[in-house]
């Protein structure tokens, strides 16, 4: 679904990224690496946030590398990003809504959002600012689901969350792709990223330092290579 | 009260101008967060559409509600055209934007001048404007309610286009997260282009509301250009319920000093007023709160 290569991108003047590149045989791929390392500047790049100096963006076999984020999404591809973000000064429902306009099954897709995380029904009419950060990453995740993708693109999605409900988000995660859908995941929780991967990618200043197939096997591998 | 009915009167009608002429603003200025000095111009654009739909069609019976949609569509076009040749490239350089529309409101001016006559040209008001409504025993000039119900109408259209409409929401999230709503899947550049049209032709029908009032000439939009910002700025820039309750007390508070003083004096005297106020509370009448600013 995705591939990506040998790719150089970074902000402004500085470049943070250095030839990476990702296989396009693998629909679950998981970015890992230390804090700095360049992984949400790798899935900026993927979703168009900002541009590679050099390589290709490949997804659904079309070049989007100059695609703005918003044909990309058009396109098949969700994000994610990195922090619980939301559009604070709109309700809940409202942030449902921006991305369900104009889309013919919007209003089921909605309804199918507030039944799949309830906390969101619960507080559809308040402003996404006062949730917390879990309702917020809830919200989020939802934001991406109803845009029906075919990659979702996902920045540490359990970062900063309580524990009981990462294993319903690492839940939502695994059974979107047993139903079909790519993920492309930014996780520092190793153990579950390994799990549900079918390859990994460790990123290390900007380069890829080490990769392989996923499954927990591949552990050790991924820790000696993060120790460097 | 009898002294008092008058100028609170004529004053609401002044506040309503003035707040025809700020609304446009809350979307450019306090939406997008552009310095566009041309918005006057805009303005006065709109009043001239109302001078050439006049010489086109002289019932000003029928001319005046034509210009009204034609003003909104040609200052909108003007704005697009602004947005699209120099605006765009300045988003985050608000002092190069400034100067740029400055100078794009000085050549407009000149325009104006080349194809107008340089004392002006007058629009006649629709005879169903002639007249008056007996209020308290004062004889309110219907041009002046009609003024305050166009604003009233443009007001309350505002806020639901943006409150209510899927566009509107688009509107708002580009403007809280550009990034995010662009991976949201909005086109935030078309949303740009379309909340500018949609600013700039609001200044189209000030313009026309300012044609029956004043004077239509090249030199108009100057006059409306600064209390416009002030009054945005007074009412929490981007808030629509803010920029109403500004204007009308601007307004309001001019025509009580007009009264007791002189009309230029009544106008340092209200901007000074606000600049006051601006010292006391920077951040306006209305505020936006979240859990990130509480
Ligand atoms: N907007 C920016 N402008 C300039 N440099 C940036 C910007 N964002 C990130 N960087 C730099 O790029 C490098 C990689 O950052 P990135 O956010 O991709 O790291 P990360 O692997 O996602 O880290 P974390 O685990 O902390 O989220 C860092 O050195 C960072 O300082
Ligand atoms: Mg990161």
């Amino acid at each position: 679904m995705l591939e990506i290569v040998d790719i150089d991108a970074g902000y402004g003047g500085t470049k943070v990224l250095h030839g990476v590149s990702i296989p396009g045989s693998a629909n679950i791929v998981a970015v890992l690496g230390h804090n700095g390392a360049g992984k949400t500047t790798l899935l900026r790049a993927t979703i168009g946030l900002i541009r590679p100096t050099r390589g290709t963006v490949r997804f659904d076999g079309e070049d989007v590398t100059h695609l703005a984020p918003n044909r990309r999404v058009q396109r098949g591809m969700a994000y994610v990003a990195q922090g619980q973000q939301s559009f604070e000064q709109l309700t809940t429902l409202e942030n449902l809504q921006l991305v369900a306009d104009g889309r013919r099954n919007g209003r089921a897709k909605i309804a199918e959002m507030l039944e799949r995380f309830p906390a969101l029904a619960e507080f559809a009419t308040r402003k996404a600012g006062l949730l917390s950060g879990g309702q917020r990453q809830q919200l989020a995740i939802a934001r991406a689901l109803i845009t029906e993708p075919k990659l979702l693109i996902l920045d540490e999605p359990t970062e900063g969350i309580q524990p009981t409900i990462v294993a319903e988000i690492e839940q939502t995660i695994i059974g979107l792709a047993e139903g079909g859908l790519s993920v492309l995941l930014v996780e520092q929780h190793i153990g579950f990223a390994l799990e549900a991967a079918e390859h990994y990618v460790v990123l290390a200043s900007g380069r890829v330092a080490q990769e392989g197939t996923g499954g927990t096997a591949a552990m050790g591998s991924v820790r000696a290579a993060m120790a460097i | 009260m009898d002294e008092l009915l008058p100028p609170l009167l004529n004053g609401t009608a002044l506040g309503a101008l003035l707040l025809l002429a700020a609304l446009g603003l809350t979307l450019t200025f306090g939406q997008m967060g552009v310095i566009n000095m041309a918005h006057g111009e805009f303005i006065m654009a709109g009043a001239f559409v109302a001078y050439v739909t006049q010489q086109v069609i002289p019932s000003s019976d029928l001319s005046i509600p034509l210009a009204l949609p034609l003003a909104f569509v040609v200052a909108g076009f003007l704005g697009l055209l602004l947005e699209v040749t120099i605006i765009q490239w300045m988003y985050r350089r608000p002092l190069d934007t400034l100067l740029a529309t400055v100078g794009v409101a000085l050549i407009l001016q000149q325009a104006a001048l080349q194809i107008f006559p340089a004392q002006g040209v007058p629009v006649e008001k629709p005879s169903w404007l002639d007249g008056q409504i007996d209020v308290l025993g004062y004889e309110w000039p219907l041009r002046q309610v009609f003024t305050i119900v166009l604003a009233a109408a443009c007001v309350a259209a505002l806020a639901a286009w943006l409150k209510y409409s899927s566009f509107g929401r688009r509107i708002r999230a580009t403007v809280q997260n550009r990034d995010l709503a662009e991976t949201s899947g909005v086109a935030t550049r078309s949303v740009d282009r379309i909340t500018f049209f949609v600013g700039s032709g609001l200044a189209g029908v000030a313009g026309v509301a300012a044609s029956l009032i004043g004077g239509t000439n090249s030199q108009m939009g100057v006059q409306y250009i600064i209390p416009a910002f002030l009054v945005v700025v007074a009412g929490g820039i981007g808030q629509i319920a803010g920029t109403v309750i500004a204007a009308l007390a601007v307004g309001i508070a001019m025509t009580f000093f007009a009264y007791w003083t002189s009309g230029s004096l009544a106008q340092v005297l209200a901007f000074v007023l606000v600049v006051i106020f601006l010292q006391i509370r920077p951040q306006g009448l209305f505020t936006v709160r979240t859990r990130g600013l509480a």
